[in-house]
């Protein structure tokens, strides 16, 4: 009935919930929902951190080195970088391990390539630092055996071939032909590789510019929406690359503003929204954290069992369908409670929420673009 | 939209070796890279043959028209056979300038500028990689060139008994002179074109630098203009090119050091842009 007022079907139920509670239309919300996580965890990580939350959020799951040892990570300290008098980032703070895939996530416009731009050494920042494996990301002496990175597969010069593209590349560090060759195998090039890049697909270009990226073996590799333009197979195959790569113990930090390009292949994620951070967790518990487990149900008798199913902790929601949709509790605890009542359950299922809902509501106030404004 | 067949698969071999062979950036790895980008722009090798023809056929064209106006009375004093055969330079610098600020440009229109500059973080051995091989190529193709002008036109010449032969004083040092000033006025494109980033604003103050200025000091009374006139770098550097010692001229090396020092000023100034800015 709530659902239905506001025309979301189910799948969008916690997010519909959520817009009603900050309008002020409880329903049949329970006051637990005035807890729930996104509500909070929207504000960006930073001093006064002040709700356990938020505090779990944007404290990095994974323990930081000491100091002084060399370890191949990406580490972002304060960083701002304002674009004349637009900031694009402001007072970004996280770390990026190595051995795992860490997703970069944020809407177009969050300051998401900004930053990418600045771990590349591309752009200076305003303020704070970041250090690539311990080092300014300018001051490496073999900087493509540090830091492979790949912004926009389309800045190649369209009439060089893809093979003379990439030995240019390697040339400046040195690296030899026959290294060349290998990447361009390894990406599957192999076959246009002496045809202008110009002419290449936007998978293709992804694929070389992915060859670039992996040239010197880096220890850390940062691409930029590399799974955008990749058909299916070329999906897939990104995604068991960046596994391999962290399974080497590099460190992989991939960026997108598609929740569902990420969910697959990163362990860990960063959020950012308008140049802030909104989390840094990890996958899991983002998940969790974010999109509680809700049960949806319908029965023979369903107010009858949404009277029964109140309890503290306990949220329920009515889908358009007239289906119950409770969080909370288990399935199998709702459905004992409708067993016990002699109520007759026509349908019990669990349901996420989608990652691309989760990421939407946790971004909304982020966006920096939106139809119709 | 592109040539690329839909059906295109991509053998998948994702087990790429580990590469731990030195990997360290020099200034001769740079110019190495720099060389195999230059050799694979098709815009290098038009513009380094157009620059080849203008010098040659221009240089032969001109000579044809004097030999058929032939110089008379105190016109005779003056008059610079090895200059004319060499009048193709003039024209030739549009295009080694649009060259010099296309090479750099270029990179920043496509984005390869970023790749570049991942690859070479500390960014100037690029810009200085490029400087040295587009001074390099232009030398090696202007100097045939223009002692294929100098000759043809010479010979067209000396059928009015005009021509002058190279072991003439300031002869040999002129058609050289054509070869190195072409250098220095890519220099300045490459300059212009780093400090700008725009392949329209480079050429447009390149051709403002290399007529614009003349035309405008033109204006001024004439003795200002004459001073002025001998400091443009065109007028600095033509008097290397010429052979006739020219009162309102500097001296021929004074001259081309002039030229080449306002290719260092815009060089240095764009160094600074580009170690210092976002790329």
């Amino acid at each position: 009935m709530v659902a239905r007022q506001v025309g979301f079907d189910h799948n969008e139920l916690t997010i519909a919930a959520i817009r009603l509670e900050a309008v002020g239309s409880a329903g049949v919300m329970t006051s637990t929902y005035k807890d729930v996580p996104r509500i909070t965890i929207r504000q960006s990580c930073g001093p006064g951190v002040d709700s356990p939350t938020k505090a779990r959020l944007c404290t990095p799951t994974t323990p930081v080195p000491r100091a002084g040892t060399v370890v191949a990570m990406i580490e972002i300290h304060e960083l701002t970088k304002n674009y004349g008098s637009t900031t694009a980032v402001a007072d970004l703070t996280f770390t990026v391990q190595p051995g795992v895939v860490t997703g970069f996530l944020g809407p177009n416009g969050a300051g998401k390539s900004t930053t990418m731009r600045i771990i590349l050494g591309l752009d200076q920042p305003s303020g704070g630092s970041v250090l690539v494996n311990g080092r300014a990301p300018r001051s490496h002496a073999a900087p493509l055996h540090e830091i492979g990175g790949m912004l926009d597969p389309r800045a190649v010069h369209p009439s060089r071939s893809a093979y003379h593209h990439l030995l240019a590349v390697a040339q400046t560090s040195g690296i030899r032909k026959t290294r060349v060759d290998e990447v361009i195998d390894a990406v599957g090039l192999r076959s246009v590789s002496s045809r202008p890049a110009g002419k290449f697909s936007l998978g293709m270009s992804q694929r070389l510019g992915i060859a670039a990226a992996l040239l010197g073996d880096p220890a850390t590799v940062v691409l930029d929406e590399p799974v955008n333009g990749l058909d299916v197979e070329g999906i897939r195959w990104i995604r068991s690359m960046l596994q391999d790569l962290a399974a080497e113990g590099k460190t992989v930090f991939v960026s997108s503003h598609l929740m569902s390009e990420i969910a697959q292949t990163a362990t860990h994620l960063i959020v950012i929204g308008r140049g802030k951070l909104i989390a840094d967790t990890s996958m899991d518990e983002f998940m969790a954290t974010a999109a509680p487990t809700m049960v949806r149900v319908r029965s023979s008798d369903q107010d009858a069992l949404a009277k029964m199913l109140r309890a503290p902790g306990v949220t329920i929601t009515r889908a358009a369908d007239g289906a119950l949709i409770v969080g909370g509790a288990s399935a199998g605890q709702v459905g004992s409670v409708a067993g016990a009542a002699g109520i007759t359950v026509l349908e019990l299922a669990t349901e996420h929420a989608s990652l691309e809902d989760i990421f939407v509501s946790l971004t909304q106030d982020a966006i920096e673009y939106r139809a119709g404004n | 939209m592109t040539d690329t067949p839909a059906h295109a698969t991509f053998p998948v071999n994702s087990g790429l070796s580990s590469y731990q062979q030195p990997q360290r950036v020099t200034q001769l790895r740079v110019m190495r890279a720099e060389w195999t980008k230059l050799r694979t722009q098709p815009s290098a090798y038009w513009a380094l043959l157009t620059a080849v023809i203008l010098v040659v056929g221009f240089g032969i064209g001109y000579s044809l028209l004097r030999v058929a106006r032939p110089p008379h009375g105190t016109a005779i004093a003056s008059f610079d056979p090895a200059a004319i055969s060499l009048s193709g330079v003039q024209l030739a610098q549009i295009a080694v300038g649009v060259l010099g600020v296309m090479v750099v440009t270029s990179e920043y229109a496509t984005g390869m500028i970023r790749t570049t500059f991942a690859a070479v973080p500390r960014r100037l051995p690029m810009l200085w990689g490029k400087a040295v091989l587009l001074a390099a190529a232009i030398t090696a193709v202007s100097l045939p060139a223009a002692f294929a002008a100098f000759a043809g036109g010479q010979s067209i010449l000396s059928r009015r008994h005009l021509s002058v032969p190279l072991s003439h004083p300031g002869v040999a040092r002129a058609v050289i002179g054509c070869a190195l000033y072409l250098a220095a006025v890519a220099l300045l494109g490459l300059g212009l074109g780093a400090l700008i980033r725009n392949a329209a604003g480079g050429i447009a103050v390149l051709l403002g630098l290399l007529y614009g200025f003349p035309l405008a000091v033109g204006l001024l009374p004439g003795s200002i203009a004459t001073d002025v006139t001998k400091f443009l770098p065109t007028g600095a550097g033509q008097a290397v090119t010429t052979v006739q010692p020219d009162p309102t001229m500097l001296q021929p090396w004074t001259g081309f050091g002039v030229l080449c020092a306002y290719a260092a000023v815009v060089l240095a100034m764009s160094a600074a842009r580009m170690w210092r800015g976002d790329a």
